[in-house]
């Protein structure tokens, strides 16, 4: 079997972050990367959406937050135990899956910007629940709960959160380039040619919903299991913002790009609030934090990994002599038209 | 013997206007017809119609018998109408074989298989490289669809409908805006399909030395409606025909409306 470039980078980076707690234990490096890697999962969710298959979707924190009241409410209502735990997130997903799938089969037939207020009006939906059904949810003041005793020791919570962001990651990274997922990209350069070609694209864009559904999911169980605390805000818009601007930061349609843009945003938003304590003026660091993500859009509009990707092709093009090869990748606008 | 294609009264209103007007024509199989006409006279919208991109507004579509007023384009597809569109209409941020190796998936029904790779599909990269050298178009394989020229794209266009292997092609001028110089390689890409003869091809084009050299039959399309079908030479002959391109009624038209 020959091993790519790419598998040897994953193993590399894989082991350096299961080394990486045994040679600096700092606790707040380990809630931090737990945190990074719960929104990478998120991110790679929306990537699948926005990048693989060209949907805008502002209702995808409602899938976050089915996850992550499932976890919560198993775990409060019944025993703290690895077993419900796990069996929370399978929940969370089956109910995640069941509603994206009539979510997406109820919207999905709709243009872009008309599917995308529909998502938010169902997930407008899910919070009003939330807020309204006082005896599960404790309304907005949300309600804390007991984490299994495996996971009290932060350390291996880090290790079960990466465990699952390896398997998500490879899991998806297969759908993508399987020939569904090529389909999937195929619906995002032109529907009408796909469907032109025989292609049932609705399928393809509620299977993409439903996957991106299951795996958003699974990123609410580990939120709320993480904060041992769970109430309305996993379900608002911010949590869609989140995923929406990690993905356009890190570089969509490349799953790589969403994992380093939840890095850079959960970094950021860390250490620009740690400056606080020093600057007064950092108290607003959301003010900052805006300007970050208007600079990155303008400069680089393909995201972090999209701009290196063109660096790459151009130096590659550049080294063959070839000047007319994919470095004129165009522009991401065009590419979501 | 039953034509492989035949319309009945086909008909779509756009408001007050009657795009296309009550056409009855047939298509015998293994037939290449050319359908001609001015600009406006509801070609490309006849195509759109048996192609399931639009609905009549009254009329039919029958193939092998079967009407197909309640199939979608993507039915209709598959069923073995596979057409080409005037604007190019191709997958602009993938290379060029993997454009045709997705009509060929379509093909071969790979549709639902989640976790295998694409690459590891052999047959089908083989189909679509066999394709492209067809088309005259393999040199160019691993090129992002954006990076072709117009004729290129034109050419991509066609690999891609062939790789569907329908039954019948819908050609809608496969040489639009193309230059003069590429405009032979299409010809000859079209004529070696017609060579083959196991296919049924409604082509529309405006070139009338291409359509005389490659037609077994033409019908003429004016104002929406079926105006002349006939051989090259009863077409050439024919006194309405002549005057349409003449202008003789289109200038009646115009009185008319005025």
């Amino acid at each position: 079997m020959k091993i790519t470039l790419q598998q040897i980078s994953f193993f590399l980076i894989l082991a350096s972050l299961v080394i990486l707690p045994f040679v600096n234990d700092s606790r707040t490096l380990i809630i931090l990367l737990t945190q990074i890697f719960i929104f990478g999962i998120l991110a790679m969710s929306y990537d699948i959406l926005l990048g693989y298959t060209g949907i805008v979707s502002f209702g995808h924190a409602m899938f976050f937050g089915i996850g992550a009241y499932t976890t919560a409410v198993m775990l409060k209502q019944m025993d703290a135990t690895l077993t419900m735990f796990l069996l929370s997130i399978v929940t969370g997903m089956f109910f995640a899956g069941m509603i994206s799938f009539l979510v997406g089969l109820l919207t999905l037939r709709l243009k872009s910007h008309f599917f995308a207020m529909l998502t938010l009006a169902f997930s407008g939906l899910f919070l009003v629940v939330a807020e309204k059904w006082r005896s599960v949810t404790y309304g907005n003041d949300g309600f804390t709960f007991r984490a299994p005793d495996i996971f009290k020791e932060r350390i291996t919570f880090y290790f079960f959160v990466l465990a699952c962001l390896a398997v998500i990651f490879i899991a998806l990274y297969r759908f993508v380039n399987s020939p569904t997922g090529r389909i999937l990209i195929a619906v995002r350069e032109n529907e009408q040619r796909t469907k032109s070609l025989g292609f049932n694209t609705l399928h393809y864009k509620v299977i993409a919903s439903v996957v991106a559904g299951i795996v958003a999911s699974l990123a609410g169980s580990l939120y709320s299991l993480s904060l041992r605390f769970v109430n309305t805000s996993v379900l608002t818009m911010d949590i869609t913002l989140d995923a929406l601007l990690m993905t356009i930061i890190g570089g969509v349609g490349t799953l790589v790009g969403p994992l380093l843009g939840a890095g850079v945003i959960e970094y950021a938003q860390h250490a620009l609030s740690g400056l606080a304590r020093d600057y007064p003026i950092f108290e607003r660091w959301i003010i900052f934090f805006g300007i970050l993500y208007i600079l990155a859009v303008l400069f680089f509009p393909k995201g972090i990994i999209g701009s290196l990707r063109m660096l790459f092709w151009k130096w590659r093009s550049r080294r063959k002599g070839n000047k007319k090869s994919p470095a004129a990748l165009p522009h991401k606008k065009e590419r979501f038209e | 013997m039953e034509p492989i294609l035949r319309t009945e009264n086909l008909t779509i209103r756009f408001g007050g206007h009657t795009a296309v007007d009550h056409v009855n024509f047939n298509m015998p199989e293994k037939h290449l017809k050319s359908i001609i006409g001015p600009n406006g006279a509801g070609k490309t919208t006849f195509f759109n119609l048996i192609s399931g991109e639009l609905k009549p507004t009254a009329g039919d579509v029958y193939f092998k018998g079967q009407s197909l007023c309640q199939k979608s384009a993507i039915a209709r597809t598959r069923m073995g109408l596979g057409r080409s569109f005037q604007i190019t209409n191709v997958f602009p941020n993938l290379t060029v074989l993997e454009n045709v190796r997705l009509a060929v998936q379509s093909k071969e029904k790979i549709r639902y298989q989640l976790f295998r790779h694409y690459k590891s599909y052999q047959a089908i990269t083989e189909k679509a490289e066999e394709l492209l050298t067809l088309v005259l178009l393999n040199n160019k394989r691993d090129a992002l669809t954006t990076m072709l020229s117009h004729g290129e794209k034109r050419k991509l266009e066609i690999a891609m409908l062939l790789a569907l292997d329908t039954e019948i092609l819908l050609l809608d001028e496969p040489t639009a805006g193309m230059s003069l110089e590429e405009v032979p390689a299409i010809l000859e890409v079209i004529r070696t399909i017609k060579n083959n003869g196991d296919k049924t091809i409604l082509l529309i084009e405006h070139k009338m030395d291409m359509i005389l050299d490659l037609s077994d039959s033409i019908m003429v399309l004016f104002n929406g409606q079926l105006l002349a079908d006939g051989t090259p030479d009863e077409i050439m002959q024919n006194e309405t025909v002549q005057n349409a391109y003449l202008g003789g009624l289109y200038d009646e038209h115009l009185t008319e409306v005025k």
